[in-house]
């Protein structure tokens, strides 16, 4: 926990210092990143807005497709190539990431915001020792000698609960267990203390008893270091566990965001009662079966017009004409909002009366 | 570790003892098989003119009425310890390994291999460099900016050196700068490295090229799609998740993974070439155990033949031996399996 403080920015010099810059820790204002294919343009995330302070979790929701993924990568820098085309800002830390040059996002890469990957075997280079892959990323951002990188590497690993670390540490990725390599894959995205580590479904791959270890292990670690996290999933479960904000997200764009706590007992979008809804219970008698949402999630590449989730909602009917026409937007200064043009009144009686009795 | 190389090794053993079996029975056995006698078998070892009581004491001589196991136990005893011969008067030791005399210049086979091997070796080493080094670097970078002109011209040249010829761009070569442009020393120019390293290898260079061309087309294709597949492993991703500069999650991370059947082909390529480049030996008339290997097929000469094959078959299980154990040093989950 050294070299992290406050950024003192000189208030004589207004003209570096524009209103536009966000106070947060990390503040993403309508991003939007399309991908150019053969069948046309895949507009992955589409005007997504939302804040995050050090210290704090935001769980991203969604179904897969929804663009929870590509943003994170954004964050991260880890779009390449000539076919990914990224607007809008994000702002790390008071510093802007999409209009950085790639050398200075790759510095920050790691150390500033660390990332942990779905699936840890496919995820580390199976040629090199679990150890080895650590220390690379120690000494990517620390000109150390090998031997302290390596004592840093042991010490990672047994924070992470590797039991006898000294040794496991030469092993390669395939002699460690799955929620043994999701550990040491924390340890190796946590071993430069970074400020925001992003979490992609960090608990998909692994088996049900070690999934709650590692989720775990993860607030723990946050509570130790401080950092902000964003934990990406479709298992509400998992943020249940985690989050304090929840960003709901459907056809790349945000359609709920709020606290953990209002999503969760009072959510206002149809989409998010359709996911609650499809989340089994074990605390009711089971007396029907799970009710999925109905249709599929839309193509990205011919959204449909208006709501994107009108063809799936089933309040379409009652709504009637904006929701074909006029897309509904969550508010683009990243605070929280429902994007649904249903009157929020009876969207919180619709909850009330439709939606609570078969929960 | 070392129970898989030996594992390996005693592999290799069986393997050759199973090759020579094989080659035995190709060569004594299948003729048998076909309806041969032994007189027949005994008469491609003296000359045309011998009278049916020379062949059948030459058969006797030579043991084509033994049975099998013993004639195999000669023939095997002959590759390990040597063989003796009698001429008559006295009697000849053909030292270990032992295929034989040529039926036409008389001479002992092994030792004529020996000679030949500096060759071929010398072209398959120093081509095996060149093609390496151009095939894989051009299949990375071509890879690297796929699409580009850069690729897609790389392409288009392998393309069309895996599809030429070495006979074709080995006359075109030997045309061009051998014989009208006077730049390198015409076909069958040779000189061992032991004389005068510098004139060796201006000698070799032409042929060098031919064959490095068409293997370098075949690495080039090979890595290319090696390197895009494993430049969209989630563990590339996690090397650039670390911040990592770019030129290390290339090489470090991909390359060292794309290699790897890289390993495998140049192995084998490299076995198969060190029994005998026949192609480029004989555009180029290099001394070389290919030539030699053509020339003992055209005459019928059966020792030769024999020796040619047991080489090239002992160069191929030593390829996939040394390609076996660099699998483990590169893939630490061999080694378990």
């Amino acid at each position: 926990m050294s070299g992290r403080g406050v950024q003192v920015t000189p208030l004589s010099d207004s003209a570096a210092w524009p209103p536009r810059v966000p106070t947060a820790f990390l503040d993403v204002r309508d991003l939007r990143v399309t991908f150019r294919t053969d069948d046309g343009l895949v507009k992955a995330v589409d005007g997504l807005s939302f804040s995050l302070e050090r210290g704090a979790t935001l769980g991203i929701v969604g179904e897969s497709g929804s663009g929870k993924s590509v943003t994170s990568l954004s964050i991260m820098g880890l779009h390449k190539g000539q076919s990914v085309t990224m607007s809008g800002e994000i702002w790390l830390d008071g510093q802007e990431l999409i209009s950085a040059s790639p050398d200075q996002v790759r510095r920050l890469r790691g150390r500033k915001q660390a990332m942990i990957f779905q699936d840890p075997l496919s995820s580390m280079h199976p040629f090199y020792t679990i150890g080895a892959q650590i220390i690379e990323a120690y000494q990517a951002h620390h000109d150390v000698p090998a031997k302290v990188a390596r004592q840093r590497a042991i010490d990672m690993l047994d924070r992470v609960g590797i039991p006898q670390a000294r040794t496991r540490v030469d092993d390669f990725p395939h002699q460690f267990s799955g929620g043994m390599r999701q550990r040491a894959m924390i340890a190796m995205s946590l071993v430069n203390n970074p400020d925001l580590l992003i979490a992609d479904e960090p608990t998909t791959a692994l088996d049900v008893t070690v999934q709650a270890q590692i989720l775990d292990l993860i607030r723990d670690l946050q509570a130790e270091f401080g950092s902000a996290v964003i934990i990406i999933t479709h298992d509400l479960g998992v943020v249940a566990e985690l989050a304090d904000d929840i960003l709901v997200m459907y056809a790349g764009r945000g359609v709920e965001y709020g606290t953990a706590d209002k999503i969760f007992r009072q959510p206002e979008h149809p989409y998010t009662w359709g996911l609650l809804r499809s989340m089994p219970r074990m605390d009711r008698e089971v007396r029907d079966r799970l009710k999925p949402i109905t249709g599929t999630p839309p193509s990205l590449i011919n959204v449909p017009p208006g709501c994107p989730f009108h063809p799936r909602c089933p309040y379409v009917e009652r709504n009637g004409i904006p929701c074909r026409t006029v897309v509904p937007r969550l508010p683009t200064d990243g605070s929280p909002g429902v994007a649904c043009h249903i009157p929020e009144k009876e969207r919180k009686q619709l909850f009330e009366d439709e939606i609570v009795p078969t929960l | 570790m070392v129970a898989y190389v030996l594992r390996r090794l005693v592999a290799a053993v069986v393997l050759l003892f199973v090759v020579s079996v094989v080659t035995f029975a190709i060569f004594f056995l299948v003729p048998r098989i076909a309806g041969a006698t032994a007189e027949d078998l005994a008469s491609r070892y003296v000359g045309k003119t011998a009278g049916p009581e020379q062949l059948k004491e030459m058969a006797d001589k030579l043991g084509f009425d033994d049975p099998l196991y013993v004639q195999y136990g000669r023939f095997a005893k002959g590759l390990v310890a040597g063989a003796d011969f009698s001429t008559g008067p006295t009697v000849e030791h053909c030292p270990a390994p032992c295929f034989g005399y040529s039926f036409i210049t008389q001479n002992p086979v092994w030792p004529d291999l020996v000679d030949r091997l500096g060759v071929t070796m010398s072209l398959a080493a120093g081509a095996a460099i060149i093609w390496l080094v151009v095939g894989v670097s051009i299949g990375v970078l071509s890879a690297l900016r796929k699409g580009s002109i850069f690729d897609r011209g790389a392409m288009g040249v392998a393309l069309a050196g895996v599809s030429l010829p070495i006979f074709f761009t080995g006359l075109l070569a030997l045309s061009i700068f051998a014989y009208n442009l006077g730049w390198f020393p015409p076909g069958g120019s040779y000189t061992a490295i032991t004389e005068n390293p510098g004139q060796w290898a201006y000698d070799l260079i032409l042929p060098w090229i031919t064959l490095a061309f068409l293997y370098a087309a075949a690495y080039a294709r090979l890595t290319r799609a090696g390197m895009l597949e494993t430049m969209n492993e989630d563990f590339i991703r996690t090397a650039r998740a670390k911040g990592l500069v770019e030129r290390t999650v290339v090489v470090k991370h991909g390359l060292r993974y794309a290699l790897t059947p890289i390993v495998t082909i140049f192995g084998l390529d490299l076995g198969l070439l060190l029994g005998g480049a026949i192609l480029t030996e004989s555009t180029f008339s290099l001394p070389g155990i290919g030539k030699y290997a053509v020339d003992a097929v055209t005459n019928n000469d059966l020792p030769k033949v024999l020796g040619v094959v047991m080489l090239g078959a002992f160069f191929i299980i030593l390829a996939n031996l040394i390609v076996d154990i660099t699998y483990a040093v590169i893939d630490p989950r061999v080694r378990l399996s």
